[in-house]
């Protein structure tokens, strides 16, 4: 390797986990631009620094987002990544794909781009690494015509995503692919036209295990639950017991048999369960609906049948004022299509976070500053005590 | 010209004919071994997926001979995880393990499932970032060489989620994650006074910063900004606002790791990841203080925690004196939150542990 042009990046082609210096370089012989792309990361491994200038304004027509300017602060030595602008690609709920399909966007981006990609970014788009200016319109114009669509960036509506859902799990309690396709398409004036004072992100995940993390990374996560009871099959209960079914679906390998006392009742985190050796009971109106004894012995309990949503808002990482992670606004939602009550929702906090938001101020960052109770207000919702994990404990109370 | 607000494509359109047939339908699901697994609908139809570990940063390439597989075993169907992980989708029990030996023969990894260490969910970094403190893919890529025996097994107590971001802007949102890899800058932002008037809104730029530390130049000729290095936390706001005030450094930047992080509601509530190690300059290409620092930590967990407990869970269970003390990890005043609420993270309790 003594003539290798990357010494650096070749040290990350050893070993098992997957290279992406190998597949780099493996594109990079036909593309002028994936080649640069190395040599110009190589430089940064060598002066631990990035060599990406700050921002760029760069669109197609009608957008307002969705494509992402970048510039090499080094032309002089690395003209192939002169630009290296970044195309985000709605992606179809649920990541579904047929080969045709992804086919369609590679042979698209081969021809305009630099043939890199990320499947897929953190919101959820393909993101379609690295082109020059004047490839962004055609590339566009030729997506559109096989049906994909830009995804969200700036001061707008993100690209929102969902769990696998009712596509391959027991536990969605809502179909999150129709309720995020459909909502998508509804808001894409939002999606595509930044309007706000900063970003907002929705997110929907099937069940209280919150597969898309939107508790933790939407302004506005929808999370499935139910108000009746686990539904239970005994005899699979004592299958369990008896060592006939792997405890968690097998997650934990070939572990011991399930110990029903140590491993579901104990670290019931509300306690409503008991096993008296031939019988599980489930005290439903204490439980708060954890998924933990679910997850472990999913042939044997069953989330209820009477499901919607529970939502919450305000979560987000920290820029500007800390991380915060969402809170319950309304406990319990029915949740189906056509979703008007949650659309109507959707658009009366955005207008009133519009109204009073500074800019870049997070939706829950706002609600911080000017109270839960402004926001309720304005939302025209009851306050109630499942919103809060206890009470105010301060006496300064605005009567 | 293309037309406009399309939106995406109707993922009804990509669904195999077994999902589209089975639809909200699925009764269970059992994990067959690391990275495969069956769910069974009320029909009794069985649809097996194999999981398949991928880096993030990928090429047409890698694509096209992932849709070649695909065709091979799946009918031209398959999806990806919301950790960048590929799934094929099999009707056929018997194309499992021809399938596992393709993969295997192409050096591609399977598993990710069920009490392991799956993909790393990242951000850019250099490859792609204006903004980072350290690179993303090759610090993933490390990390994932070192923890490879845990992508396809099941042998920790709980699953433990890694992500990384390479600054506090956090567009992979890495705040609540079992063990997050956290860029971070530390020296103050090099303020470009000649050009700064032509490129930044001065009081935009000045209510950028959290702490108030920004203010307007004493010299009003140069119409610029000071920065006060006692109030500056080195989150990068300024220069989001304000391209002349880069913080980027060469020797200044690096790698602060948080634990004990979680999403689910499973057992606990969700919870933050809290600071474990404030600063590992950064060190390329391979960044080996990282990978044996996560290594340790996910190897302490492994030996330490009951079965099912996440990180953070067993943390709590312990205490945090202890995490220290079994972890070796240096307990310092970083470690002490001075940022709003802190006083809520201070102990107000005479019950602790001696380590």
């Amino acid at each position: 390797m003594a003539n290798s042009e990357t010494p650096l990046l070749d040290e990350l082609e050893k070993g098992p986990w997957p290279s992406f210096v190998t597949q780099i370089k493996k594109i990079a012989e036909r593309k002028p631009m994936a080649r640069d792309l190395l040599r110009q990361l190589e430089l940064s491994y060598k002066e631990k620094i990035g060599h990406w200038k700050h921002g760029g304004i760069v669109g197609v027509t009608g957008y307002g987002g969705g494509v992402i300017g970048r510039y090499s602060d080094r032309p002089d030595l690395f003209p192939n990544v002169a630009h290296f602008h970044t195309m985000r690609i709605n992606h179809p709920s649920g990541w579904f794909y047929t080969t045709k399909a992804l086919r369609t966007i590679c042979d698209i981006w081969d021809k305009y781009g630099s043939g890199l990609t990320n499947f897929h970014g953190s919101t959820g788009d393909i993101i379609l690494l690295g082109t020059f200016t004047e490839n962004l319109q055609p590339c566009f114009d030729e997506l559109s015509e096989a049906g994909f669509d830009l995804g969200g960036s700036g001061s707008a509506l993100r690209t929102p995503s969902a769990c696998v859902g009712p596509a391959r799990c027991e536990w969605a309690c809502y179909d999150t692919l129709d309720a995020c396709n459909d909502i998508t398409h509804e808001f894409q004036d939002y999606l595509h036209r930044p309007m706000w004072p900063y970003k907002f992100k929705i997110k929907f995940s099937g069940c209280p295990n919150d597969c898309v993390a939107s508790i933790a990374r939407a302004d506005l996560a929808v999370i499935g639950t139910w108000r009746d009871k686990i539904r239970i099959d005994q005899k699979a209960v004592q299958a369990y017991v008896n060592g006939e079914i792997p405890p968690n679906g097998g997650a934990g390998g070939k572990r011991e048999k399930l110990d029903i006392q140590k491993d579901v009742i104990d670290l019931c985190p509300t306690k409503c369960m008991e096993w008296n050796g031939k019988k599980l009971t489930i005290y439903n109106e204490d439980c708060t609906r954890c998924m933990h004894c679910i997850n472990v012995m999913p042939e044997a309990l069953r989330p209820g049948k009477d499901t919607g949503v529970t939502i919450l808002v305000g979560g987000k990482a920290p820029i500007l004022e800390g991380a915060l992670m969402s809170w319950v606004l309304i406990p319990f939602m029915k949740f189906e299509s056509p979703y008007q009550e949650f659309k109507e929702l959707a658009e009366k906090i955005w207008e009133w976070w519009d109204e009073n938001g500074k800019m870049r101020e997070r939706l829950g960052e706002l609600i911080e500053r000017l109270s839960m109770r402004k926001f309720l207000e304005a939302m025209g919702l009851p306050a109630v005590p499942q919103m809060v994990k206890t009470p105010r404990y301060n006496p300064y109370i605005f009567y | 010209m293309g037309k406009t607000d399309i939106g995406p494509p109707d993922f009804r359109n990509f669904l195999p004919p077994i999902i589209k047939k089975n639809y909200g339908k699925w009764k269970y699901h059992r994990i067959l071994e690391p990275g495969v697994l069956v769910h069974v609908s009320e029909r009794g139809d069985e649809l097996y997926t194999v999981r398949m570990g991928s880096g993030r940063l990928v090429t047409v390439d890698f694509i096209r001979e992932v849709c070649e597989i695909a065709d091979k075993y799946c009918d031209g169907y398959l999806r990806f995880t919301s950790r960048h992980n590929v799934e094929f989708l099999l009707t056929d029990k018997k194309k499992i393990a021809p399938l596992k030996k393709e993969l295997a023969a192409r050096g591609w990894p399977i598993g990710g499932t069920g009490h392991s260490v799956t993909s790393i969910v990242h951000t850019q970094g250099w490859v792609h970032c204006h903004t980072p403190a350290t690179d993303a893919s090759g610090v993933v890529k490390s990390v994932m060489d070192e923890l490879f025996e845990y992508f396809g097994s099941h042998k920790l107590p709980a699953q433990v989620r890694i992500a990384l971001a390479c600054c506090l802007n956090m567009c992979g949102a890495v705040h609540c994650s079992d063990i997050a890899i956290l860029g971070v800058h530390t020296k103050l932002p090099k303020i470009d006074h000649d050009n700064l008037r032509n490129v930044c809104e001065i009081p935009t730029t000045i209510a950028s910063c959290p702490t108030g530390a920004i203010r307007p130049h004493p010299d009003k000729e140069k119409k610029s900004v000071i920065v006060n290095p006692d109030r500056c936390m080195y989150c990068g706001n300024c220069y989001t606002m304000c391209p002349a005030m880069p913080l980027a450094d060469g020797e200044g930047d690096g790698i602060s790791i948080w634990v004990g992080g979680k999403v689910s509601n499973a057992r606990h509530a969700p919870m933050f990841s809290r600071l474990a190690i404030p600063y590992i300059p950064n060190n390329p290409p391979r960044w080996p203080e990282v990978t044996s620092a996560v290594k340790k930590i996910v190897e302490v967990y492994a030996k330490h925690a009951r079965k099912y407990e996440r990180i953070g869970e067993w943390i709590e269970r312990v205490g945090w004196e202890r995490f220290f003390n079994l972890t070796g990890i240096e307990f310092t005043p970083l470690h002490i939150d001075d940022y709003k609420l802190s006083v809520t993270t201070f102990r107000n309790t005479t019950q602790f542990k001696w380590g």
